[in-house]
């Protein structure tokens, strides 16, 4: 049997409506308010205790109540968590979500809730915690408590989970790697047959729109400016002596270059996989022209160049790594006073 | 147009004092192929091993992998590769060694090729732990340089499948596939109530370790082209070795291409296989603009309705695969692409590097930048340090046990990019 922890707030729970909201949170063994009305159609599974919290209470005292739901946890050792459900409740949307997000982050306990699609707690919480569809008011119970039982019961049995849409949870946004049964090649065509016939057919990959990055303004004046170099193009000290990965690079770095007047040739090499590397190992200039900024610092056309090389290999690196990145370098080139920054790539 | 396929099915390779086929196994006599291969005087020292599905082994780095395949009649398989002169492929009689395959090794440049394993969870990612490999490992001249050496292993590599594919000739037990290709009018006349649809083949054209060869010549050096499904089968286009083991378009994934086999099966069923548009992904956005106007116009003048597009690489090709898919929808063109993510070690990221709002029908071959485990392999042809410069592995690849933790990228195959592969990706 497993053991189920119940979270409601003061009118679920029976305490009174929102002159209540300010209630501390307390536990009661077994079930209380709403949790009854979830036990009978849970299989394979109690509901040892459930918390009751006002809303004003929590979300003013969110670290008192997170100690309270850790004190509990600890008692009661629950295999899954229940919240809610809040339905397009803002207050207790949000205290459904933490107490959720904290039980799973925590602990690994799988932790369900259940919100309107408009509660903004959806967008805050859902790559969090499993937030299930539910209606827009307590109205819907009915329909609700089937839904996230459900789920619960699949849990407990330990079975196959269905893709989101299946299971009527609002997606976490994460990818996860399946085996389909056809490969991709007919399900290519099973798709291309549909949108032919107009049919309804459904893409295995949204598209995501990305933030369009205005460029700066232009310098102006280059006398005066601190010129940096940074490249994507997998440039390392030959030998490679950090690692820097051929793909995928989750970090970067800085080296120095104080008194070179070039990437000395045979010094320097390329770890990129992503590009024939020949001409860049013969003279790394090539892709990281630091000769030719020194050239320009001392011909006076530009001020100064910053004495390091930022570096990365930009190489199915994915979106998400290579935006931390950007910011990282940013944040050294700004300290450093840098005022402009040649960026190559490959 | 018309080519017979004669596939024999190989169950097995062994060396031997002679080269032959028996009861569905290859007999190789190492010794007879070493000298083909030394035929090549840039060739320094050959040597040859086997690796068998299920058994506990481990290639790494894979450079190519090889479907032996010969024409009996009708000219030679993998024309413009060895004489200045060439016909085209893709009629005749060729037979196939289905079913195993010659795999070339040994490292080139820098960064390495990928891991195929003959058992454990890696036989999940890639169809190439169920064949038989003839693994080459190859020593140069020390005077060749990097780009020459490429050279010397792509040509090896052939050599060997073409001449063991020739065993065949005597077997009388094979079963035949047999392809029809039709001039453009006739084909529309055939079947003029279905979808027409064609098929855009992008291929890597970019340098050393990313390139494509079509009749032995440089895709970089070409512009799109309208090519035959059959010519594709007889190896009219080979891999130059690219480096990105999972998204890599090997010469075997070339003549087993799974979407020409696709739409060859629902072909004059539910759609009107007009022909194949070859767009080489070229690295600067002159070439991909100038390419996505020559493959559209192509692809326009084949009538199509709908168009499949595959990929190769990740990263600019994106742009490449992208751009095409808008101006063929904006044209009117139905289009589905199929493409790799990488949406990173947690898969919390975008996915694509490029994206355009046309590209409303994607088949996703999974999340490159997701782990697996694989476990140790009693034996490894060719080197596991290697492991450490593959995409997708790092210093931190090898563990303590033996095992080792790759992103599915240094997989060979793991998520082909013609869709020869199951692997997917799904938002949860």
């Amino acid at each position: 049997m497993k053991k189920i922890l119940f979270y409601t707030n003061q009118f679920f729970g029976q305490i009174g409506g929102e002159e209540f909201a300010y209630t501390e949170p307390f536990v009661e063994e077994g079930k209380r308010g709403n949790a009854n009305a979830f036990a009978p159609a849970i299989q394979g599974g109690e509901i040892v205790a459930t918390i009751v919290c006002g809303d004003n209470y929590f979300v003013e005292n969110m670290e008192t109540c997170k100690a309270f739901i850790k004190e509990q946890v600890e008692r009661f050792a629950p295999d899954i968590l229940i919240a809610g459900p809040a339905f397009n409740a803002g207050r207790f949307g949000i205290a459904c979500c933490e107490t959720c997000k904290f039980v799973q982050s925590t602990y690994g306990i799988p932790s369900i809730t259940g919100l309107y699609w408009e509660n903004p707690g959806v967008e805050m919480y859902k790559a969090d915690c499993y937030i299930m569809e539910v209606g827009k008011s307590a109205a819907t119970i009915r329909k609700a408590i089937p839904l996230i039982t459900g789920f619960v019961n699949k849990l407990i049995a330990g079975e196959p989970l269905g893709t989101p849409k299946q299971e009527h949870y609002y997606p976490k946004g994460q990818r996860v790697n399946v085996f389909h049964e056809k490969n991709g090649a007919e399900r290519a065509v099973d798709m291309l047959v549909k949108k032919l016939k107009g049919e309804p057919y459904e893409t295995e990959l949204e598209i995501s729109v990305y933030e369009k990055v205005t460029p700066s303004a232009p310098l102006k004046d280059l006398t005066s400016a601190k010129i940096a170099l940074c490249t994507t193009g997998g440039i390392v000290p030959m030998g490679n002596p950090d690692h820097m990965f051929a793909a995928t690079a989750k970090f970067w770095k800085k080296y120095d270059l104080n008194g070179l007047s070039e990437l000395p040739r045979g010094k320097f090499e390329s770890v990129h996989a992503g590009y024939d590397p020949v001409y860049a190992n013969e003279n790394p200039n090539r892709v990281a022209p630091y000769s030719t900024l020194k050239i320009l610092e001392k011909e006076g056309v530009i001020g100064e160049v910053y004495p390091y090389l930022l570096t990365t290999t930009g190489n199915s690196t994915s979106v998400a790594d290579a935006t931390r990145m950007g910011q990282e370098m940013a944040e050294d080139l700004l300290s450093a006073g840098v005022s402009g920054v040649i960026l190559t790539s490959t | 147009m018309n080519l017979e396929l004669r596939k024999v099915a190989i169950r097995d390779i062994c060396f031997d004092t002679e080269n032959k086929i028996a009861d569905g196994c290859l007999h190789v006599d190492p010794k007879a192929l070493e000298e083909l291969i030394l035929e090549d005087s840039r060739v320094k020292a050959v040597s040859f091993d086997i690796a068998r599905p299920g058994e506990s082994v481990r290639i790494v780095p894979v450079k190519d992998v090889i479907e032996p395949r010969a024409k009996l009649e009708g000219g030679e398989t993998f024309p413009g590769l060895f004489s200045e002169d060439m016909g085209e492929a893709g009629s005749g009689i060729t037979y196939a060694l289905s079913g195993c395959a010659v795999t070339t090794t040994g490292p080139i440049v820098g960064f390495q090729e990928g891991v195929i394993d003959m058992s454990g969870p890696c036989t999940e990612y890639t169809v190439y732990s169920q064949l038989n490999h003839l693994v080459m490992i190859l020593e140069k001249q020390e005077y060749i340089d990097q780009h020459d050496h490429e050279v010397v292993v792509r040509l090896a590599g052939i050599k060997a499948a073409k001449y063991l594919a020739t065993l065949a000739f005597d077997c009388r037990e094979y079963e035949t596939e047999t392809y029809e290709w039709k001039a453009i009018g006739e084909k529309y006349a055939e079947y003029p109530q279905l979808p027409k649809v064609v098929y855009v083949y992008n291929c890597m054209a970019q340098g050393l370790l990313h390139d494509t060869y079509f009749y032995g010549r440089d895709a970089k050096v070409m512009v799109p082209t309208m090519i035959t499904p059959l010519e594709v089968m007889d190896g009219a286009l080979i891999s130059g070795n690219c480096v990105s083991p999972g998204s890599k378009t090997t010469t075997w994934m070339h003549q087993n291409n799974a979407v020409i086999q696709e739409l060859f099966e629902r072909h004059g069923k539910e759609i009107n296989f007009m022909g194949i548009v070859l767009n080489p992904l070229m690295t600067t956005l002159k070439e991909k603009f100038r390419d996505r106007m020559l493959t559209v116009r192509q692809v326009k003048m084949l009538g199509a309705d709908g168009v499949l597009i595959s990929q190769e690489g990740f990263g600019n090709p994106t742009t490449d695969l992208m751009i095409v898919c808008q101006e063929l929808e904006n044209a009117g063109i139905k289009t589905v692409i199929i493409t790799n993510e990488d949406a990173g070690m947690d898969g919390m990221s975008e996915s694509l590097p490029d994206s355009v709002q046309e590209a409303n029908a994607i088949v996703s071959t999974g999340n490159s930048n997701a782990t697996v485990m694989l476990p140790a392999m009693e034996k490894t042809i060719g080197n596991l340090k290697e492991v450490e410069r593959v995409c997708g592995g790092n210093v931190t690849s090898i563990q303590e046990d033996g095992r080792l933790l790759l992103e599915i990228h240094g997989i060979m195959g793991s998520h082909n990019l013609q869709g020869n592969t199951k692997l997917g990706a799904i938002t949860v």
